[in-house]
């Protein structure tokens, strides 16, 4: 039985991998699992100096998910390097550094940075809907989006994933625009604005006022912008949106997803992606299929 | 690698102490190695409500492995109030300890301030049957007359009492307790709302006494990894490299002068 699967050119040992930002650089939850039962770590976005984020509160519950408006704090790409890296490369899995920035100059000098690091795979976060300039201006317009891939293409000695924002109206239409500016893979979907109000103290539940919806809650839309996707574009799709276990994750590859990402069902349970991928490893078994790769984008009418 | 877990504790009682405070103890493998100041992360068994509730831990007995909570239901449809309900033979998901918890070492041979106001209240208990020092001051703020743990503190300390509506001890708050009384203090460990840290925070740096602080903010990961609950910091902080210490990792105790508040 196969688990491997092989996203432009990297191989990882079985298709999953954490969502960026609910993991830090693993270190956290190595405390609760072995980061070596992971096809890849995908770390906390990265920026050229350190980020404060926003002020808090940053985080809400809402139903059958969360809100975060954490606003991309982040230790800078030098501690990052100096830290980050050496501790993930201790384990047997592959690293996606997740890049993020204000503009063009800023993505490009950390990918720039990270040329002659090890690390696997760069994910260019054009998405992030809770810093006004994080991103999310080149993730909602397919000419720019197309644009910042191309550039960050030049300099990255690593593959380039590309993730995107399902605040858009035509999410295949963006992954088409990164495709064609060179893009080795997409990843989506990012979080979904939201807002949440105490009405008891009549105020916004993020000191940001909106912020990110995640968790099952938006899984369905997760799985049908990934379907819309696979439909558009040839590159290898990495599958997020509210998967919390082994079902959500092959709903997710069925869809056409060749690997996938676990995010917000790392807060309700630390150790939850090595069970996801013994139920995907028991999927397999118990319906005598040979091979991961088999369920990309196998579902039928 | 790999050895903290989510585990389901047992339930082994739960008491209403006061309107809406509850009082739970659980048999958990987080006794063994939990200190005072320290929390749990518990969760809820509904699908609906992912995250969990950052929980300061009351009582700790390590001879019978378990834990006691002592919390506020927030409201109808929440949580905690799904925590109120559960009864013996219950079992309740839980992370834990979590955090630093209090220095207690600090405080030989001194004159000691324990003070905690509302829910901050419950942290101070297991601190008091703890702390070795030369004159251990609780002074606790309520609301109104429903002055939860008071008998259970009256057992380890000196206990002033101070309540919001007058009902109960001197009316106002814990530094009206002071002030009234005329206490005098070396040290300090305080739990309880913002608005409270910074006025004692303030009284210590007038009175030039080191003063420990345990703070709150809503959390989403309780480790250390989101960076949802953060406090801002005077310097920069080892970790993050920007003035902001996470509260669930580095914290929740945090040196008044290490913190802006």
């Amino acid at each position: 039985m196969n688990m491997k699967v092989n996203i432009a050119g990297v191989e990882w040992k079985n298709p999953v991998t954490v969502a960026s930002g609910t993991f830090g650089s693993g270190a956290e939850f190595a405390e609760f699992m072995d980061l070596g039962r992971l096809g890849a770590v995908t770390t906390k976005g990265v920026s050229n100096v350190p980020w404060q984020g926003n002020p808090t509160p940053r985080v809400a519950e809402v139903y059958g998910g969360m809100m975060n408006a954490i606003g991309l704090q982040n230790p800078g790409i030098d501690l990052f390097c100096e830290r980050d890296i050496p501790f993930l490369r201790q384990f047997d899995t592959k690293i996606i550094v997740n890049v993020c920035g204000k503009s063009e100059e800023d993505y490009c000098e950390v990918v720039q940075r990270l040329a002659n690091e090890d690390v696997d795979m760069l994910e260019i976060n054009i998405s992030c809907p809770n810093v006004k300039e994080g991103g999310i201006a080149f993730g909602q317009d397919p000419r720019a989006a197309e644009g910042i891939t191309r550039a960050v293409k030049k300099y990255a000695k690593q593959p380039v994933i590309m993730k995107l924002s399902p605040n858009v109206t035509d999410i295949a239409g963006m992954a088409k625009a990164v495709e064609a500016g060179g893009a080795d893979a997409v990843s989506l979907i990012n979080t979904l604005t939201g807002m949440k109000i105490d009405i008891h103290r009549r105020t916004f539940a993020l000191a940001n006022r909106t912020g990110g919806v995640s968790g099952p809650a938006v899984h369905p839309i997760a799985v049908r912008m990934v379907y819309e996707t696979a439909q558009a574009v040839k590159i290898p799709i990495i599958g997020m949106g509210g998967i919390a276990s082994a079902e959500d994750a092959i709903e997710m590859i069925l869809a056409g997803a060749s690997a996938v990402s676990v995010g917000t069902a790392n807060f309700h349970d630390p150790a939850v992606t090595t069970k996801i991928v013994d139920g995907i490893e028991r999927y397999l078994e118990e319906n005598h299929i040979e091979d991961i790769r088999e369920l990309v984008g196998a579902v039928r009418d | 690698m790999g050895e903290k877990r989510k585990e389901n504790a047992a339930v082994i009682s739960q008491e209403k102490l006061a309107e809406g405070i509850y009082s739970m103890w659980i048999r958990t493998e987080a006794s063994k190695s939990a200190k005072p100041g320290q929390f749990i992360s518990v969760y809820t068994n509904d699908g609906s409500k992912l995250l969990p509730r950052p929980i300061s831990i009351c009582e700790i007995d390590k001879e019978e492995g378990k834990l006691r909570i002592v919390y506020r239901v927030t409201g109808r449809n929440t949580g905690t109030e799904q925590f109120s309900r559960l009864g013996e033979g219950d079992t309740v998901p839980v992370v834990g300890p979590l955090g630093n918890g209090f220095p207690i070492k600090e405080a030989r041979g001194k004159k000691v301030f324990l003070m905690g106001g509302g829910i901050g209240v419950p942290p101070i208990l297991e601190l008091a049957k703890q702390m070795d020092c030369e004159k251990k001051q609780i002074v606790a703020g309520y609301r109104d007359m429903h002055t939860f743990l008071r008998e259970e503190f009256e057992e380890n300390g000196e206990v002033y009492i101070s309540t919001e509506d007058g009902s109960a001890g001197v009316k106002g708050n814990v530094l009206d307790a002071v002030r009234m009384h005329e206490l005098e203090a070396d040290i300090i460990y305080a739990c309880g709302p913002t608005p409270m840290l910074r006025a004692i925070k303030a009284y210590a740096e007038e009175k030039n006494i080191v003063c420990y602080v345990s703070l709150e903010e809503r959390m989403a990961c309780g480790i250390g990894a989101c960076l949802g609950c953060v406090c801002k910091t005077k310097k920069k902080d080892h970790h993050s490299n920007v003035h902001n210490s996470r509260i669930c990792k580095d914290g929740p105790v945090f040196l008044a002068t290490e913190v802006e508040l």
